[in-house]
């Protein structure tokens, strides 16, 4: 398919408007009336769907970023070249919607900068937030050369193009470090968090799961638009994203049965309580079904086994971050006297950013050069 | 596309640079975790309490004034707040409209005052000003701090930004949160630190007509506290009424107590100190919380982070140089 032939106003785009629309009315009116009146947030649950789905989740979602980022211009593995610009876009997209969300979620959204003012270097949130302000920027200038080839603007683009490694690097180290700290941010409950999820490995839990994440999300990206753009998919790159999906899963898979077992121990992971369910379940979508049939030969190299397993890790590890941001603490929580079910409100926001980013990419593709598609 | 080392050493040193400098910080960053050798405090004897909730009422009153920790411009006291009309706020836990609230624990028939079997005990929640505060150490703004010489755990209203870290982090749970409003704060005790600084002492003290709470410096409390644990049940005792070192004693026969000062060691220690005749647990406080300080948990990991980014600059510069040729045969 050539971009040209790129249809925009397709249902699905009226549908993906309808819900940014609802969404954005959902927003304004949490902005005005505040969180009380828009979401189910209270004294017990202080963090709900927004920090849960769209920051910890959308975090991990945007992991292809930096993974494939790091393996072309700092690996100079230049076989996963084709995919470094939508891995990278899709990144953006990712931290726009944490980005946005964390500004709805806290209290007072216009005082966002106070923490880039107002350092406090003891806190993993302050680490948080000047992560996130440094790493969109870093996608948005790793982004760039997209818009710099648009306009014509040959010098910025060769600039940025030069530099490349350099932002990239810059972006690796970012993203180590935002990717860990998200799970950091839990080591300070270990009296409300179940033992199920913490532990002092936390921070190396979430890096590495947003690596397998990361692998299983570009090679599901690169599959759909390939069905979606009508083109050939590359079949050497998601070759080889399995590989990788399958070795850094079996590192994910052993860190956390080393984390039960020398942790909680087998016996909370099978009690059948909600927390403990939620986890197995976690488990076996995420980690332990992607490593068995990533493990097959027939599956790996097939495409639709690889799609399956990818959106199995895509699943499996947004449940993780679910998992950690509100079922590890509901036992503590229900002791407390509270339930949390996000409002629909809650819900309406996190689906319009989601409705955001798919309408994003689209209109990316079609007017700028991310998949390299004939004009 | 080509980059020589020298423009991409260029790069990578000017994007860290900001990184650096944050992360950078020495490690005397990390808090205290000594109680400042001037530190007030709140002595709560549940054997002491009647359940009066004079506490309750004088808090609002006297923290709805400038300064004080329920005060919002153009608010009445929180419990007068529907004016005109029939309002009794009867608070059964700690919101943001109450700070401080008296609790009753029953088992069986609870005919007992202040026993474990078939017993009931009051126990008074509010912030425990801890020596090393979790939610001060989370707080990505420095809204939470510790007073360096009150030790009072403060709050500033106009920095928070409302990312609710703190109600997480809190072992104990104090920190609510204004979700009613638009321009929402958090509210918690600060132990009258307004009233301190004109030569008063925290309200729910002063009003206390039991002695059940007594203010006082720590090391003091701590003192009086250890006294009353080696006291006979039955004998007789004075204790002091609203200061440690009040003049006013309520003479009265001493109850059996459980051989435990809660707040000495629980989350490193802290300044408001617990007394009573059942177990703590009993009262609402959570087993698991243990005697060491939890910033050392985060801080762990952000001690960390200027090798992981010396390393990552490191390592991946390196892997860059080496990598760099290996596409050249294959290139245009």
């Amino acid at each position: 398919m050539k971009q040209k032939d790129i249809k925009l106003f397709t249902p699905t785009t009226v549908v993906l408007l309808l819900i940014m629309a609802a969404g954005g009315l959902a927003a304004l009116y949490r902005v005005f009336f505040g969180l009380g009146a828009s979401t189910q947030l209270n004294d017990t649950w202080p963090w709900g769907l927004w920090i849960s789905f769209d920051v910890l989740g959308g975090v991990a979602l945007a992991a292809g970023g930096f993974v494939i980022g790091g393996t072309v211009y700092i690996l100079n593995w230049k076989k996963y070249e084709p995919i470094v610009r939508p891995a990278i876009l899709n990144a953006f997209f990712g931290y726009a919607l944490a980005a946005t969300s964390i500004t709805l979620d806290i209290g007072v959204p216009w005082r966002i900068w106070h923490p880039l003012v107002m350092w406090q270097v003891n806190s993993i949130m302050f680490i948080v937030a000047i992560h996130v302000v440094l790493y969109t920027t870093t996608l948005a200038t790793e982004s760039s050369p997209l818009i710099f080839e648009k306009l014509n603007m040959r010098k910025a683009f060769n600039f940025v193009e030069k530099i490349m490694p350099g932002i990239a690097l810059f972006g690796v180290l970012l993203s180590l470090l935002h990717q860990s700290s998200l799970g950091a941010v839990f080591l300070i409950a270990p009296e409300k968090v179940s033992p199920l999820w913490y532990s002092s490995r936390l921070p190396y839990l979430f890096l590495v799961s947003a690596v397998v994440l990361a692998l299983s999300m570009v090679s599901f990206e690169t599959i759909l638009s390939s069905r979606v753009f009508k083109h050939k998919p590359p079949m050497d790159i998601l070759l080889g994203l399995a590989r990788g999906s399958l070795i850094v899963s079996g590192l994910y898979l052993v860190l956390k049965l080393w984390d039960l077992i020398t942790g909680p121990g087998i016996g909370l992971a099978v009690n059948g309580s909600l927390t403990s369910n939620m986890y197995l379940l976690e488990m076996i979508i995420g980690i332990i079904l992607p490593f068995i049939l990533l493990s097959m030969n027939k599956v790996r190299t097939q495409l639709n086994g690889i799609f399956s397993v990818n959106i199995l890790v895509i699943i499996g590890t947004v449940l993780n971050r679910m998992n950690v941001g509100i079922i590890s603490m509901a036992e503590y929580n229900g002791k407390m006297g509270h339930d949390y079910f996000p409002s629909w409100m809650e819900f309406l926001v996190t689906m319009a950013m989601i409705a955001f980013a798919i309408l994003g990419f689209k209109i990316s593709v079609k007017y700028l050069n991310v998949l390299k598609l004939e004009h | 596309m080509s980059m020589n080392r020298r423009d991409f050493l260029k790069t990578a040193a000017v994007g860290s640079g900001t990184l650096l400098a944050s992360a950078m910080t020495p490690a005397s960053a990390s808090m205290s975790k000594e109680l400042p050798p001037e530190a007030v405090g709140i002595l709560y004897d549940a054997t002491l309490c009647i359940g009066c909730k004079s506490c309750m009422v004088n808090c609002k009153t006297y923290n709805s004034v400038p300064g004080g920790a329920l005060h919002l411009q153009g608010r009445a006291i929180a419990y007068e707040e529907k004016p005109g009309e029939a309002f009794w706020d009867s608070a059964t836990d700690l919101s943001s409209k109450t700070v401080n609230v008296i609790k009753v624990n029953k088992s069986g028939t609870a005919v007992n005052k202040d026993s474990p079997e078939n017993g009931y005990s009051f126990i008074k929640q509010h912030c425990l000003h801890c020596i090393t505060p979790a939610c001060a150490s989370v707080c990505p703004v420095g809204a939470l701090t510790k007073n360096p010489v009150s030790g009072v755990v403060q709050y500033d209203g106009k920095k928070c930004f409302g990312c609710r870290y703190c109600m997480i982090a809190c072992p104990f749970n104090i920190p609510r949160y204004e979700y009613e409003r638009a321009i929402p704060q958090v509210r918690k005790c600060q132990l009258c630190q307004h009233r301190y600084e004109e030569g008063k002492y925290s309200a729910c003290c002063e009003f206390c007509p039991t002695g059940a709470s007594i203010f006082g410096k720590v090391v003091d409390l701590r003192k009086e506290a250890a006294k009353r644990l080696t006291l006979k049940p039955g004998d007789e005792y004075d204790f002091p009424v609203q200061t440690v070192g009040s003049k006013e004693k309520s003479r009265r026969p001493v109850s059996k107590y459980i051989n435990h000062v809660y707040g000495l060691k629980e989350a490193g220690g802290t300044q408001y100190l617990l007394l009573a005749g059942v177990p703590f647990e009993w009262l609402g406080f959570n087993k698991n919380i243990k005697d060491t300080f939890l910033p050392d948990l985060t801080w762990a990991y952000i001690a960390k982070i200027p090798a992981v980014i010396a390393g990552v600059l490191l390592v991946g510069t390196a892997t860059w140089a080496i990598t760099k040729n290996r596409n050249k045969g294959k290139e245009e």
